[in-house]
């Protein structure tokens, strides 16, 4: 298996390798490791949903220093650097399982808007203003009009309705959204539901956010 | 011992009080089992006088025996399942049982005070039994346990009257939502360390303010997610005294109230000189703590997600005094340059990356290691995952920082080689085994051959314990180290080429060390037998994968794990059945 120079470009090796199955096994070299039924090893269930298998092909000299990688080792980084797949080896690195350090919260919340028939979920991870996330809220539930409290841009009305954007809190209090720095609001904001204007009375009365407010 | 060989002196002269007053300053556990090898009549005063005992694998000898052997047992340190398990290697329930200690020791009357365990799992039953039998039970320590529930620590709160430590590191606790805390009788004043950081669950607050407003001797207090910031700010007015304080959630609105009144509090802490938690933040908040940052000897932001490099480096410009640091690597190489400017006193450095499984994209290379040794001469200690490692980064690390004890190096990519040159990284890691003479404990990574294992051998006397995962060539490598490390005591290896000739070749060499770990490697299950026939002393168990419902019988079948470990008592009674005991 190995090539002329050792190099491949890394289309051939994505083109040649069937991430869907998770069919390639991290094994030892000289040893092909792919399970018999070519299905995916599971791990444990405490951490990993998949694991990446890296068939491991013909050494191509072990004893040499200096040498390029073997075929095999360049399949297995490319695996593990392959985009869109989270590839895995089990217990690789050796980062306790159950300690999520850092793991940045993916943080999806439900957005429920009145009267639509299902919920969204947005991830507050991929906004840093409350423009971009109500934007896309827009966006989302395209037909509806989005009180917008910071900027004062009253969009188009659509159907005649104004949407209020609120938030529960992690102490499970209703809130408006845009009183706090963006951070803080991602931090607590456990899920979002744009209110009727006329539900808006049932909000407890508060000072009018730092954005100016008309009438 | 002083008195040399001058035989005139009749060893017994001397009570027994009097030799054991002399042992009492005796206090490695070492240094005690070396007394107790004089006579003996050291041995039994030794022996009744014992009180610490260490155990660092709870299968090398039965509650039983231990109990007859120091009858005196006061503090008992337990480790149960391999250190492989933190990673997933070894499934759930393979061992290490509490249960039985406790009720060998409840049986005999033990005065137990203290327990300390390491990856055991320990039940409420054993947590209830426990709080029942030892009337002077002071302290319990728990670090990376399961199988309890918040009614075991309930259990303790409640019975353990002269309760002073309860430390809880990094458990598995099923929640059961947190009535426990308010367990501790009014009468319990005497608390000096409460670690809850690893709770998931709610926590009731009022009993815990009341907790620590009649604890005047609390020093250390580790909160969990679940205590918000106003909270942490009315307990920090009723405990000025802390020296160690973990803050639970840090988020809060640094215009307000409470903001200002927790900037006050912490002003009036100043005994705190280790600080950690930050478990959810705010970045703007991080300005209340300058003021105890000058004095900190350990600042762990290492579950810190919110805080990028710039604000990291902010608050490092504080801390001068800074012993020992654990961050996240999102502080970036140049982040790593602030803390080798600023922290001179730094011996202790762990880098965790924030995006584990995204091989692509630590923020640390080998600039900021590289910077930190320059830096911080005093570095002995070193956890260090990063995006990439060069040979001329390790052989310049080398140079700078000749004391490290603790070296662990962990490249996402498990075999990247040098970037730079394409070469293997043994030329580095060969530097700093010739380099650090004390070095005690070493994990490798990235691109690595046979070459690194002959470096290890000829120079690396003084190691204690090797991980090593995806290097090497041949059985070459692994003899290297069990030939060359003497002081060896804990070898694990996975998805290495190693194999039943470097397993074989020196049996008696798994006498002298705890344990070894072997994860699909080229081990069959025939040279296990071979190993487990000739060797009594020696437990060899082979932990099935999931797939394999029956044992297969062919001895050239390559076993997927292996742990093997030394043992005064044999098999162990309480193996599941995926686990074969040879």
């Amino acid at each position: 298996m190995s090539s002329e120079n050792g190099k491949r470009l890394p289309e051939t090796d994505a083109a040649g390798l069937n991430y869907e199955a998770t069919e390639l096994t991290l094994g030892l070299p000289g040893k092909s490791r792919v399970t018999s039924d070519g299905g995916a090893r599971v791990g444990s269930k405490r951490g990993f949903s998949e694991t990446v298998d890296l068939s491991l092909g013909e050494k191509k000299d072990s004893n040499k220093l200096g040498q390029t990688q073997t075929q095999s080792q360049i399949d297995a980084r490319e695996a593990a650097k392959s985009p869109g797949s989270k590839a895995q080896v089990v217990g690789w690195p050796p980062v306790r399982g159950y300690a999520k350090r850092g793991k940045k919260s993916c943080k999806y919340v439900k957005v429920a808007v009145d009267g639509a028939p299902y919920l969204r979920k947005v991830d507050l991870d991929m906004y840093n203003t409350y423009q971009q996330l109500l934007t896309s809220l827009e966006d989302m539930f395209s037909c509806f009009t989005i009180r917008n409290f910071l900027n004062e841009k009253k969009m188009e009305q659509v159907n005649g309705i104004e949407y209020v954007p609120t938030y529960e809190d992690k102490d499970g209090d209703w809130m408006l959204v845009g009183d706090v720095p963006w951070q803080m609001f991602a931090e607590s904001c456990k899920r979002i539901r744009l209110m009727k204007n006329t539900e808006t009375a049932e909000l407890a009365p508060r000072t009018p956010p730092k954005w100016s407010r008309r009438s | 011992m002083f008195w040399g060989s001058r035989k005139t002196i009749d060893m017994n002269y001397f009570p027994d009080e009097v030799l054991e007053h002399v042992f009492d300053f005796i206090t490695s556990h070492k240094d005690r089992n070396s007394v107790s090898l004089v006579c003996k009549s050291w041995y039994k005063i030794e022996k009744y006088s014992r009180q610490r005992v260490f155990l660092g694998n709870c299968y090398s000898i039965s509650p039983e025996r231990l109990i007859a052997r120091f009858p005196g047992l006061k503090s008992l340190t337990l480790k149960g399942k391999p250190h492989f398990a933190d990673f997933n290697l070894v499934p759930d329930d393979w061992g290490g049982f509490l249960y039985p200690w406790i009720k060998a020791m409840a049986k005999s009357r033990i005065g137990l005070e203290e327990l300390r365990l390491k990856r055991m799992v320990v039940s409420d039953e054993s947590l209830e039994l426990l709080s029942e039998s030892f009337p002077n039970f002071k302290s319990l320590v728990l670090v990376s346990c399961e199988g309890f529930t918040t009614d075991g620590l309930a259990a303790i709160a409640a019975n353990c009257r002269f309760l002073r430590e309860l430390d809880l590191q990094e458990n598995e606790v099923e929640d059961h939502r947190g009535h426990w805390l308010s367990c501790f009788p009014e009468s319990c004043t005497s608390l000096v360390s409460l670690n809850f950081a690893c709770l998931k669950g709610e926590i009731n607050l009022a009993s815990l303010e009341r907790l620590v407003a009649r604890s005047p001797n609390l020093k250390s207090l580790r909160l969990n997610r679940a205590v918000p910031f106003d909270t942490l700010q009315r307990l920090l007015i009723r405990a000025p005294q802390l020296v160690d304080l973990g803050t639970g959630s840090y988020v809060h609105d640094p215009s307000s109230e409470a903001y200002n009144k927790l900037k006050a509090a912490i002003q009036n802490c100043n005994s705190i000189r280790s600080l950690s938690g930050f478990l959810e933040v705010a970045p703007c908040c991080m300005s209340a703590i300058y003021p105890i940052c000058e004095n900190l000897t350990f600042l762990n932001l290492s579950y810190a997600a919110g805080l990028q490099s710039n604000e990291l480096t902010k608050l490092i410009h504080h801390c001068r005094k800074l012993q020992r640091l654990w961050i996240l690597d999102c502080i970036g190489d140049k982040g790593l340059g602030v803390v080798a400017s600023t922290c001179k006193e730094l011996q202790e450095l762990r880098v965790f990356p924030s995006d584990p499984f995204d091989a692509g994209n630590a923020a640390v290379t080998e600039e900021g290691l590289v910077l930190i040794s320059a830096g911080c001469p005093k570095l002995n200690s070193l956890l260090y995952f990063c995006q990439q490692m060069t040979n001329a980064a390790l052989i310049t690390v080398a140079k700078n920082c000749t004391n490290f004890i603790r070296f662990r190096l962990c490249i996402l990519d498990p075999i990247k080689p040098d970037p730079v040159t394409n070469q293997p990284l043994d030329e580095g890691f060969g530097a700093i085994v010739r380099s650090c003479k004390g070095l005690k404990r070493l994990s490798l990574s990235g691109l690595l051959t046979d070459q690194v294992f002959y470096y290890i051998g000829m120079y690396a006397k003084k190691l204690e314990m090797l991980s090593i995962a995806f290097a090497g060539n041949s059985d070459k490598g692994m003899l290297y180290v069990l030939n060359g490390c003497k002081k060896l005591r804990k070898l694990e290896i996975r998805d290495c080429p190693f194999g039943d000739t470097a397993l074989l070749e020196d049996m008696g060499k798994y006498e002298t060390m705890r344990s070894l770990w072997m994860s699909t490697c080229e081990v069959t299950l025939g040279a296990c037998k071979v190993l487990a026939k000739k060797m009594p002393s020696l437990n060899v168990e082979i932990i099935n994968g999931s797939e394999q419902t029956e044992f297969n019988l062919d001895d050239r079948q390559k076993v997927d794990k292996m742990y093997l470990y030394r043992t005064l008592v044999g098999h162990r009674k309480d193996a599941p059945e995926f686990v074969w005991l040879l």
